[in-house]
């Protein structure tokens, strides 16, 4: 049975924002009521409105900062976040901000996941980001969120991948990293993403293809 | 691990400018640039290196002038109106002939504008910025690779000559994520027997002042200056040219608005339109020559900018005014799509037969 809260928390550029997408139209595909919501106080450009128009076709509620992608640079999130909290009838995919500076802005919500205990929350990362090249690193960085959000991660997402050049074989040359970051932190690791194209070229288990790709230039 | 990372635009600039020797970065927030400050904040304190956020871009500029003085690789980076708030201290560092690199990552104006992308400091970039006579090396990178790549190139250039150079790049610059490879080269060595590291009672003390008391002194000391400066446009003007061969019109445009035309050369080839692209990678010196002879091949420009419009003007300069030079732009934050390039593109060639 799936959990009803999924968290998507991570360093900076890890691909956070990409897999919650995927993730909300994968779980609505499943005939799940779903919502999604972008805690992101961090980041001014490339966010989870962007996919504004797809995730509204498919039926999926966001809600996002109300001065998200516009000149106002306010570290704000609306009062309408709570819902997803309070209102328990669908389930909710929220998209941290990165590192410990986004996590803050989770840990307003955690007393409230913490006391429903029905949440997943994942940790993203690429060891391609200069930050996070060692499972020891990244282990630092999943520390630090943790203690800004007040919660405790549960599963290892590996998204690893040098952006448009990524082959089947810079993905797997990753995957000792990850079960090295899963043995140091006792988190399995539910999945490993890539576009669906790298996706047909790999044989591990548990694949998350990133089906919607946002282009930008 | 793996020889290439993924890296934001920002950080690339950050990471650059440690490969390049650089120990000593100066600071203070502002959109779409801060990631320099924040990756600078967690690499610094690792690699023995200084990371200090000022209390404000005055202070974090008359920083670098100190350090830059001593002749240690440093560096300061903010966005369109922090580096308005610099200008006084990089007139100061380029009075006293001081290497130094300042990043713009540009965004909206003028004013406060927005955080939005914009080209719109072109201007201040290259026709001095702050008072009295002077330049800065500009350049403008155009992929998150070129970020590293010409982050390094000013720390090279700067030293060089002991001119202060200036990273000029835009908020989809510093925000976009590419495949990039690091050098594992050590930085370039160059000497500094001007540097004010203490004189050991072995030799005369150096000065690094930009006040002069006797105005014909000032006066050789900026001839001389821009005798330094007729070596540089000589023989440092970068660029990249796309298609010119055959080129009967022809685009203009540097960073995130060079990517944009490239596509919409591309699409304009496909429709039987002889067209290339030349795009300025050193801003100054701008590369001259090279628009010269594209004056004399083709029918007619056209510049893309984010701005209302200010590179054009040197290239009429440079194009001696021979040929119609057309201005394609969007501005306040605003990127011009492929489609409307290409239609400016369509119009110059049907307007320039």
């Amino acid at each position: 049975m799936a959990k009803r809260v999924h968290i998507f928390a991570g360093h900076y550029g890890s691909g956070k924002t990409n897999i919650a997408v995927n993730f909300a139209l994968k779980l609505k595909g499943e005939g799940l009521a779903v919502r999604i919501a972008d805690l992101d106080i961090v980041n001014p450009y490339f966010r989870t409105k962007d996919s504004a128009k797809e995730l509204e076709e498919a039926g999926i509620p966001l809600i996002s900062p109300a001065f998200a992608n516009t000149n106002v640079d306010l570290p704000a999130l609306p009062a309408e976040l709570y819902s997803l909290v309070q209102q328990k009838t669908s389930c909710a995919v929220m998209d941290v901000g990165g590192d410990d500076r986004g996590a803050y802005a989770l840990g307003r919500y955690a007393p409230a996941i913490l006391e429903e205990n029905d949440y997943e929350m994942y940790f993203v990362v690429n060891f391609y980001r200069p930050l996070t090249p060692t499972p020891e690193e990244a282990l630092g960085i999943m520390r630090e969120i943790e203690q800004a959000a007040g919660i405790r991660c549960t599963a290892i997402i590996n998204n690893s991948n040098i952006g448009n050049e990524t082959a089947a074989a810079d993905v797997e040359r990753t995957l000792p990293l990850a079960e090295q970051l899963s043995a140091l932190s006792g988190l399995p690791i539910l999945y490993t993403s890539a576009t669906p194209e790298v996706c047909s070229e790999l044989t591990v288990e548990n694949l998350l293809p990133l089906n919607l790709q946002k282009k930008f230039f | 691990m793996a020889e290439k990372v993924l890296m934001k635009g920002n950080e690339a600039i950050a990471e650059a400018a440690i490969k390049a020797g650089c120990r000593h970065y100066f600071g203070y927030p502002i959109t779409p640039q801060t990631e320099i400050a924040a990756y600078m904040a967690k690499r610094m304190p690792k690699i023995g290196g200084t990371f200090l956020q000022a209390e404000s871009e005055v202070a974090a500029i008359n920083m670098v002038y100190g350090v830059a003085g001593a002749g240690f690789r440093v560096m300061t980076s903010s966005s369109s109106p922090g580096v308005s708030l610099k200008q006084e201290g990089i007139s100061y560092i380029a009075g006293a002939d001081l290497p130094a690199l300042i990043v713009n990552v540009q965004r909206g104006g003028p004013g406060l504008g927005g955080i939005q992308p914009s080209q719109s400091d072109y201007f201040q970039a290259t026709k001095g910025g702050g008072h009295g006579d002077y330049h800065l090396i500009v350049l403008a990178p155009a992929s998150v690779q070129e970020m590293a790549d010409l982050t390094i190139k000013a720390f090279d250039l700067a030293d060089q000559y002991r001119v202060p150079a200036m990273l000029l790049a835009d908020g989809t610059m510093g925000q976009m994520m590419e495949p990039v490879e690091l050098p594992d080269l050590p930085p370039a060595e160059i000497e500094k027997p001007w540097a004010v590291r203490g004189t050991k009672g072995e030799r005369k003390h150096n000065i690094i002042n930009s006040l002069y008391l006797d105005p014909e002194l000032l006066e050789k000391t900026n001839f001389e200056r821009f005798e330094k400066y007729k070596v540089i446009e000589e023989k440092e003007a970068m660029y990249e040219s796309f298609m010119m061969e055959d080129a009967e019109y022809c685009v203009v445009a540097f960073g995130i608005a060079a990517r944009v035309s490239k596509n919409a050369v591309v699409a304009a080839r496909k429709k039987g339109i002889k067209v290339g692209l030349i795009r300025p990678i050193t801003l100054w010196p701008f590369p001259k020559k090279v628009m010269a002879e594209a004056a004399e091949q083709c029918k007619a420009f056209l510049s893309v900018e984010l701005s209302m419009g200010q590179m054009i003007e040197d290239i009429k300069l440079h194009t001696g005014c021979k040929k119609p030079v057309e201005l394609c732009c969007r501005t306040g934050g605003m990127i011009p799509a492929p489609e409307q390039v290409l239609g400016s593109i369509e119009k110059l060639a049907k307007e320039n037969q």
